[in-house]
């Protein structure tokens, strides 16, 4: 400790500035000679973590990284079978990047894996992450824990539109054969229900 | 003309390797890995740079002095690589062995400064001036003690020929044409009657010639970094205050061309350095005994052995120099210019002049 403690008294001390130079210097070709060793990406959990002091700290990134925890939270994901298309979560988006549009089926489609009955199919659902801000809000409203955040936290694209992530398991055309089916239903319940009405009326 | 193109040849692939070294020095002093995607280890990172810097738009803005602005990169490397014609490299190979090489090597060397103030002021760029003003007061102030340690070991040669300070330096000693009957005596005191003409090595090094000459050296090392705005003394192109100084406005091939006069430069002074201090293309070793060590790695001149042998002392020498001011640039932090100013006028001017003074003493004593 006394051996590398540097005591510079005077502004003009020449030797005491000698001296300071020199440790500098030292202090530099230390970490040079030390430069053969690299700390390995280790997480905190490693008993080696904190035991690598020297060496070069640089992470070679796309070929090391450090692991990521297990409840690392980062890129949105959304498992649509068990989506019960209740836009909650597009509703607390603070920065507006989810977007649902929703059919009303004709019949129950289905049951989520938590027991609850899908009526709803979802012919878009966009998260653009470009926009995402990662406050988790989204996950937290979902009533059915479809919606989570997943570990991977590397997703950069060249183009900005691939950003935008669709989570719907409808094709277009599948959308307008449900968005007729329930046009059709909607007009015979109509028309029924005139019916109905002319009848009562008749009697 | 042969030698100018080996001349940058060489000067090119030194400064290519020194702009990595400097890259991967850097970034060990600091814990990084430095380079490493361009070729193995990165090493041709410098490479591919100089590239990029090549194909980048030559932007010349609109309201700059443009003959001023196109013509300063030139002369700043024009003016530094015309300093390499006097440098010897070996016992037989020179561009130019001048009788006033050395004093024709400060003098051009010293219109890099006109240089500097013409990219500074054609710029038309407030900031530009400011570097270039700051540049050209500091590499004339430091010109002063560079100078005179030059002249202390001038005078203890007694010759302004490099390659004639070269031969002194060494064994080859006597087959200099003029030098036949000269003799080295150890730390140039002729009282203690110690003959190591025949010795070599350091031993005939003109910082053992001449002992006080290793303060010399020091000096003229402190001036050379400031004279090629090497840190700690890089307050022309100040990042922190100036973005880069003179050369703020410079864009691509020309920008390069100043880069490369930057290192060139380095590469200048250090030869500069060894020429006049460190023995030249002499080796180290000395004759002991039987063991002809200086013998038998300086070759017998005029063969091939004799230039490889000079050329690789002397690039050895060299490199260790340029890997010392690469060392203390990512060590100093950058001094003020006042402080820059008082170490020049207070501190060297002063001690490079007892120097000179000393080296008239030592050299009455030499004969």
């Amino acid at each position: 400790m006394e051996k590398n403690t540097i005591h510079i008294d005077s502004k003009n001390n020449f030797f005491g500035a000698i001296r300071s130079l020199w440790s500098g210097l030292m202090l530099s070709l230390r970490h040079i000679t030390k430069a053969t060793k690299r700390r390995q990406p280790t997480y905190v959990s490693d008993p080696e973590y904190f035991t690598q002091k020297e060496g070069l700290v640089t992470l070679k990134y796309p070929y090391e990284a450090i692991p990521v925890p297990d409840n690392g939270r980062y890129r949105l994901h959304n498992e649509i079978d068990d989506c019960i298309v209740c836009d909650l979560c597009a509703k607390i988006c603070p920065v507006n990047c989810i977007e649902i549009e929703s059919i009303k089926a004709t019949e129950e489609i289905g049951i989520t894996s938590d027991g609850t009955k899908k009526r709803l199919y979802a012919p878009k659902f966009d998260i653009d992450l470009a926009k995402c801000c990662y406050c988790g809000l989204c996950t937290t409203v979902c009533p059915t824990d479809c919606l989570t955040m997943t570990k991977v936290y590397d997703f950069s694209e060249l183009d900005i539109k691939n950003m935008i992530y669709h989570f719907t398991d409808l094709t277009p055309e599948q959308a307008q054969e449900k968005q007729e089916l329930y046009e059709k239903q909607q007009a015979a319940a109509a028309q029924a229900k005139a019916e109905a009405l002319k009848a009562k009326q008749r009697s | 003309m042969l030698a100018l193109i080996i001349c940058i040849g060489v000067i090119l692939g030194v400064v290519i390797a020194l702009a990595y070294a400097e890259r991967k020095v850097a970034a060990f002093i600091q814990d990084r890995l430095g380079p490493t995607e361009v070729g193995p280890y990165g090493m041709f990172q410098a490479i591919i740079d100089v590239l990029k810097l090549l194909q980048k738009e030559d932007i010349i803005p609109a309201v700059a002095d443009k003959a001023l602005f196109r013509i300063a990169p030139i002369i700043i490397f024009a003016a530094v690589l015309a300093g390499f014609a006097v440098v010897p490299v070996s016992p037989d190979i020179i561009s130019s062995g001048a009788e006033v090489g050395i004093f024709f090597l400060l003098s051009i060397v010293s219109l890099d400064v006109i240089g500097l103030l013409m990219a500074g002021w054609g710029s038309n760029n407030k900031y530009a001036v400011l570097g270039a003003m700051r540049s050209v007061g500091q590499i004339v102030s430091y010109e002063i003690p560079a100078g005179l340690a030059i002249l202390s070991a001038v005078m203890i040669c007694q010759s302004l020929n490099l390659q004639e300070i070269s031969f002194q330096q060494g064994i080859l000693l006597n087959q200099f044409a003029g030098l036949e009957n000269e003799k080295n005596y150890l730390f140039g005191l002729k009282a203690l009657n110690i003959d190591v003409t025949a010795v070599g090595g350091i031993t005939t090094w003109n910082i053992i010639r001449m002992p006080f000459l290793l303060v010399s050296f020091i000096i003229y090392y402190i001036a050379s970094l400031a004279e090629c705005n090497r840190a700690p003394f890089d307050i022309p192109e100040a990042e922190s205050e100036l973005v880069a100084g003179f050369h703020v406005e410079y864009s691509g091939f020309r920008f390069a061309a100043l880069f490369l006069a930057e290192y060139t430069m380095m590469v200048l002074v250090c030869l500069v350095a060894t020429i006049l201090f460190l023995g030249s293309w002499n080796t180290p070793l000395p004759n002991i005994g039987p063991l002809k060590l200086a013998t038998w790695t300086t070759g017998t001149p005029g063969t091939i052995g004799a230039n490889l042998w000079g050329f690789f002392w002397l690039m050895s020498k060299v490199s260790v120099l340029l890997l010392s001011q690469i060392w203390l640039r990512w060590t100093y932090p950058r001094m003020r210019v006042d402080q820059l100013m008082q170490l020049c006028w207070k501190i060297l001017i002063p001690a490079s002049l007892v120097m000179v003074l000393l080296a008239g003493i030592w050299r009455l004593l030499m004969i």
